[in-house]
């Protein structure tokens, strides 16, 4: 065991070592793995979600990206998961705060990679991909559906699709069209007469959506980088793809800025929850973030434990030995893979920080936290310094051209940067063309906004930590 | 558009690279202490135990979760074959705990007992403290990991 441990590589020590080698071997082996950690080349396969028996089923996938842009799928037949998680914007909407059928109190995450993450939402309050798909379709300012209605949409727009891969749906035609546990009375109250029967087939059929959904997004992976180019060419570890700036940025990132501590390994993100003092909008709930999260989670009827689980109890490991909910993760929030985060601004849970260069001084000046304990402790970082770390950030960004758009062309051949100027100064649309041909007819794009555009003051920040 | 650097560049960035370097290195072996205890097999705080700390799969990486096993003797180094064992630890340079609750399982025999759960989320300098209570009496151990 001892030689193992002195052979796992430690940072300090491989800082010290450099310093002794001779001048011209600017890169120990060390620091060479600690590099190749954060690269593509370090990405394993996708975990197996043992919680979802249709993960893998390639059937269950085009199903479920049929359902993603589907915006059917909701209470005003105008918001689907696409609304907000654009695919040709790296499946996120460059919003302060998400807009579906009304404003949400956080910011859309990206999807590239998401099943490599044990708890999702920024809070983590769910513990898989399709468990998180659950979420958005019951929230009034999301999708604002119910799951009798979403029942009856699976039955009446993909019975096919749905009984070759989850088996018979269930007799709905004496069930109400809108009935759910939410918070409109009248669904609620609907849900209440269903009878327990009724409710576990609705149930049933509510989480076989999100394990398709889940299916889908499985293959959301992070396009390549320039940092990866780098990394994989042959003048590596030398300037060449990427440029002594940059390189020095990267220095930065995994030495005196610290930056690794949080983002680490090859989707820059420890998927943990950090309070690092992001300021709280004043417009907004209070949000205690992981310290809320945690407790949801654990009481999910759709969690890894749960009825609706394809899992083993012995399976749900992350679930089973998640740190309780404690006062410490007050005001915690999931660390964001760094992967294209150059290019999506705005910043943080809710969209607080504008700009990569107000990100940097949050970082530099680590400010108090609003509630909760701020991880941060104040950077020694000079101008200089937080340009290359900052050139290092738009290495990671997806190699022009190179990013695989996994949708139809935005509606009217609007490229990207329209789509984006337009969401901007309008707020969210239902979007994207027909996909996979299940269903004729089940898209549809609306000129109409569907929610108040928002905008958002300058404010804080979140993730990593630092000392 | 790829980079390609002068000669001049790179001579100039050369300096550069080392001072970050150097700087990283101060930074980072500031407070781990120079002698610091990585045995993974020891006595307990009072002496009433001797516990060895070992991976059930190696390497032992940040990131994903996995188990540990704990092997625990007495002084004389018979195999304590039941005991109560509590799991914590943290990063002391980071004021921060583990970030999952890790818990003795099972025993699995001659002394050994399965810790679950167990993740480092970021490199560095770990501890692992046990709390550990069997007919023998109560104590404690600390193990000392770098990542």
């Amino acid at each position: 065991m001892r030689i193992l441990l002195l052979t796992i590589p430690a940072v300090a020590v491989a800082g010290s070592l450099v310093l002794a080698l001779p001048s011209g071997q600017r890169w120990s082996e060390t620091e060479v793995a600690l590099v190749r950690s954060l690269s593509l080349a370090a990405l394993p396969a996708s975990p197996v979600d043992p919680s979802n028996r249709v993960a893998d089923d390639p059937r269950a996938a085009e199903l479920g990206r049929a359902i993603f842009f589907d915006t059917r799928f909701s209470g005003n037949g105008k918001v689907a998961c696409a609304t907000c998680h654009l695919p040709e914007r790296q499946f996120q909407d460059d919003l302060p705060l998400g807009q579906g059928m009304g404003r949400t109190d956080r910011r859309t995450m990206p999807l590239a990679g998401m099943a490599h993450a044990p708890f999702l939402f920024w809070d983590g309050r769910k513990d898989s991909l399709w468990s998180q798909a659950l979420g958005p379709l019951e929230s009034t300012v999301e999708h604002g559906g119910d799951r009798t209605l979403y029942a009856h949409l699976m039955k009446e727009h993909y019975r096919m699709d749905y009984e070759a891969i989850f088996g018979p749906l269930p007799e709905l035609s004496d069930l109400p069209r809108r009935a759910g546990p939410i918070a409109d009375p009248a669904a609620a109250t609907a849900w209440a007469k269903l009878g327990e029967e009724n409710r576990e087939a609705v149930n049933k059929v509510f989480a076989n959506i999100g394990k398709a959904v889940a299916s889908y997004e499985r293959t959301i992976l992070p396009p390549e980088t320039r940092f990866d180019a780098w990394f994989a060419s042959s003048k590596f570890p030398e300037p060449g793809i990427l440029s002594e700036d940059e390189i020095a940025g990267l220095r930065l990132f995994v030495g005196k800025a610290e930056c690794v501590n949080c983002h680490n390994g090859p989707l820059l993100t420890d998927n943990h929850f950090h309070n690092t003092g992001v300021p709280a909008l004043r417009d907004l709930p209070e949000d205690a973030g992981r310290e809320s999260g945690a407790r949801h989670v654990l009481e999910d009827p759709f969690n890894c434990l749960g009825p609706y689980s394809d899992a083993a109890e012995k399976d749900c490991t992350e679930l089973r030995f998640m740190a309780e909910p404690d006062h410490d993760m007050l005001r915690a929030f999931k660390t964001p893979s760094l992967r294209g985060a150059a290019d999506r601004p705005p910043y943080m849970h809710a969209g607080q920080i504008g700009t990569l260069d107000e990100v940097l001084s949050h970082y530099i000046a680590a400010p108090a936290a609003p509630a909760g304990h701020s991880e941060l402790r104040p950077l020694d970082l000079g101008q200089r310094e937080l340009s290359q770390l900052k050139a290092f950030l738009q290495t990671l960004d997806p190699i022009p051209g190179g990013e695989e758009v996994d949708s139809p062309a935005p509606p009217s051949g609007a490229s990207a940067h329209q789509v984006r100027l337009r969401r901007q100064r309008h707020g969210p649309r239902a979007l994207d063309g027909p996909r996979a041909g299940l269903s004729p007819g089940w898209w549809a794009y609306d000129h109409q906004p569907t929610g108040p555009g928002h905008h958002c003051g300058p404010l804080a920040a979140h993730q990593r930590r630092r000392r | 558009m790829p980079y390609f650097p002068t000669r001049r560049a790179i001579l100039f960035g050369i300096p550069v690279l080392v001072l970050a370097t150097g700087v990283a290195a101060g930074f980072f072996s500031r407070s781990v202490p120079s002698d610091l205890d990585l045995a993974m097999s020891k006595a307990t705080a009072s002496g009433l135990y001797l516990a060895a700390l070992a991976p059930v799969t190696e390497p032992v990486t940040v990131g994903p979760m996995h188990s540990w096993t704990v092997s625990l003797t007495d002084a004389a180094g018979a195999p304590i074959e039941a005991a109560s064992i509590s799991v914590d630890g943290g990063m002391p340079q980071h004021g921060h705990g583990l970030p999952t609750a890790p818990a003795v399982t099972r025993s699995i025999g001659k002394g050994q007992f399965l810790i679950e759960g167990m993740k480092f989320n970021m490199s560095g300098w770990w501890v692992i403290d046990l709390s550990i209570d069997s007919a023998a009496g109560a104590d404690t151990v600390t193990f000392n990991l770098m990542l």
